[in-house]
């Protein structure tokens, strides 16, 4: 498997406090990975860091996509390298619609279809993001995304406040950002979700899964066994199982 | 009433008052004469670099007009109206044609207001009258474009609008000098009578040069059941303006809007509106949007409450975008009376980190960023207007060249 991301000994602080701690983790193509871990772990502020927020200050190790080291790279050149990301709680734009938004991220998107595919139709006369519920702010991180069409995407939990119907069609929006649709062997788009509940994971396919606890990245392994794990023991269940590695 | 003696005699002696807020021009460094330029019969048959200055301010004098006027320096060269409820005319044959036309003219502005307003009244009327007749409603713009093309002239305007009962009417006006146009001068004096039940919409889109001083002097009032939607944008780069029109609220249940849109590079602009609201149900809106990257924008708002149920609201937002800038914004609120509704709110900020970062991670560089998030401010959410125009003016903020410092 080819490796897309790789991330190696990576420590980031803000404003001088250490937010990750020596963290690696390792992204083949055309895989889509879970990101588990308690709240005020690090998992939002490492899909930051990978995607480069500027307060996101790298202290130490790198991150490497696609073969170059992007540990420096702004934030518009790691996303024109093929880098999306569906923010938890993004901003909103007053005077931009987000029919407009659609071509400026990608003239050669089909907005109609996107906006369609996502049930957002009456949302592209819109200013971004201004006065959506949160699970209408979910659903236009992913029309975003249809457009962008990223090699690498970022879901910082997508499934917040979204209710069950909505909660399929935006896991089935990512298996297409991850051509899930496709033989694993022709795919080479690949992603990382960040998940508190898992149900999203009933409607879109992942290959890998990884526990973050104290600012890095503690276990790695297999989605359902880790989740089930997870449901079974708490996160203190994955404490005690990683004493005696650690 | 101002009998035209009256109006020399009182201007006379304002000839050197300054004005209440603004800089003070030196009326006596430009040209007063203007060479006269030939009437033509079309809009086709105006000089391409006026055509292309009109386009420029938005006003495109095709078929999807009522009707047009164009002024160029002192000289109407083009009056004409291409719907049967509007007239529009140069207002020195207006004055000749009607006698009533003097019940109207200098009501709404002194001519002694100031040095600038007593300069309009000493010299000959050049402008337009425009009448839409009772009942007659068009959804078409009259599209007109005061057009200063000498450099150093002193350029004298005086307009009056008239809707009468019943009747619609849409304004769209350029004012623009062309590149070559150095230094100029435009002292433009507007009368707006909108009367029962009448609808208008004004809408004024300036593009001047970086020598170019600019003293509108407005003035409008309102009868019953009116409404007004009222646009101003100024987008390119101005030595000077400075405008505070007044309208006064008068007939039970009329409604003004305000709108205000400003991108300033430089000079010195001092803008807003003064209203009055004198009736009872009467409603007025104020709306501005600043950005500067440079230059010294004042933005005023005033509304004073005569009446209870009046209800009166003003924004004033302005995005700061280089320490080469100055925004001031004064709102004010003068409630005279019990059971008013009036509040404002005033902001003077920056471009939010947080957006701007949004708009990177898909892709955006900061520059086209900034553009993006200085573009949708300044779009602002004009009520009143016809769709078609709506976009007209939502074009001419889109083709600008918006950037931050």
């Amino acid at each position: 498997m080819v490796r897309l991301l790789e991330i190696r000994n990576l420590y980031v602080s803000i404003g001088g406090k250490q937010v990750l701690k020596d963290v690696n983790l390792r992204i083949g193509s055309g895989e889509t990975h879970a990101l588990f871990g308690p709240n005020g772990t690090g998992k939002t502020t490492l899909l930051n860091a990978i995607m480069g927020l500027p307060r996101y200050e790298v202290d130490r190790g790198g991150i490497f996509f696609k073969g170059q080291d992007i540990t420096r790279m702004s934030m518009d050149q790691r996303a024109k390298l093929g880098i999306g990301m569906a923010f938890q709680r993004p901003p909103a734009i007053r005077g931009l619609k987000l029919k407009d938004l659609i071509k400026i991220i990608n003239p050669k998107a089909d907005g109609v279809r996107i906006l369609k595919q996502m049930d957002f139709e009456n949302f592209a006369n819109r200013d971004v993001n201004r006065g959506f519920s949160g699970g209408e702010v979910k659903r236009s991180e992913m029309v975003q995304l249809l457009a962008q069409q990223p090699d690498f995407t970022m879901l910082d939990e997508p499934d917040s406040g979204v209710d069950l119907e909505n909660i399929k069609l935006i896991g089935e929006a990512i298996d297409v950002l991850t051509q899930k649709g496709t033989r694993p062997s022709a795919r080479n788009k690949s992603g990382i979700i960040i998940t508190h509940f898992g149900h999203i994971l009933d409607y879109m396919k992942t290959d890998r899964a990884h526990v973050m606890l104290g600012r890095s990245v503690v276990c790695s392994g297999d989605p359902k066994e880790i989740l089930e794990q997870i449901k079974a023991n708490g996160y203190e269940g994955c404490v005690a199982c990683m004493c005696p590695a650690k | 009433m101002h009998v035209p003696g009256e109006v020399k005699e009182m201007s006379e002696k304002a000839r050197d008052k300054k004005a209440l807020y603004g800089t003070d021009v030196d009326l006596k460094s430009y040209e007063s004469k203007a060479e006269a330029h030939q009437e033509v019969a079309t809009p086709e048959e105006l000089p391409s670099d006026v055509k292309k200055a009109a386009l420029d301010v938005g006003v495109s004098l095709d078929k999807e007009s009522s009707g047009a006027y164009v002024q160029m320096d002192q000289s109407p060269v083009i009056a004409e109206s291409m719907y049967e409820g509007v007239e529009v005319m140069d207002i020195a044959t207006a004055l000749e044609k009607y006698d009533w036309l003097q019940d109207y003219w200098w009501k709404l502005v002194a001519p002694d207001a100031d040095k600038y307003t007593a300069d309009v009244a000493q010299s000959p009327p050049a402008g337009y009258f425009l009448r839409a007749k009772a009942g007659a409603k068009t959804v078409f713009p009259i599209k007109s474009c005061l057009y200063l093309g000498s450099t150093n002239l002193n350029q004298r305007v005086h307009n009056v609008i008239i809707a009468e009962e019943g009747s619609e009417l849409h304004v769209i006006t350029g004012c623009t000098t062309p590149a070559h146009v150095q230094r100029g001068l435009h002292i433009g004096v507007s009368e707006f009578f909108i009367k029962k039940n009448a609808k208008v919409s004004f809408t004024m889109i300036h593009s001047w040069g970086q020598e170019v001083e600019v003293r509108p002097r407005t003035g409008i009032v309102m009868e019953e059941g009116s409404s007004l939607s009222n646009n101003y944008i100024l987008l390119r780069p101005v030595k000077t303006i400075q405008t505070f029109p007044t309208c006064s609220l008068n007939g039970k249940g009329a409604v003004a809007s305000f709108n205000t849109v400003i991108y300033s590079t430089m000079g010195n602009i001092d803008v807003g509106s003064n209203v009055f609201l004198n009736a009872p149900d009467t409603s007025a809106e104020s709306i501005s949007r600043v950005v500067s990257v440079g230059g010294d924008v004042i933005a005023r708002g005033r509304m004073t409450g005569k009446v209870p149920g009046a209800r009166a609201h003003l924004e004033c937002v302005g995005l700061l975008l280089s320490d080469k800038g100055r925004i001031y914004s004064i709102p004010e609120l003068d409630g005279q009376s019990r059971d008013l509704d009036m509040s404002h709110e005033a902001a003077v900020g920056r471009i939010s980190e947080e957006e701007l970062e949004y708009l990177m991670t898909r892709g955006l560089t900061s520059d086209e960023a900034t553009s993006v998030i200085v573009r949708g401010f300044l779009d602002v959410e004009i009520k009143g207007l016809p769709e078609e125009l709506k976009q007209e003016i939502k074009n001419i903020t889109q083709k600008e060249d918006l950037n931050g410092a």
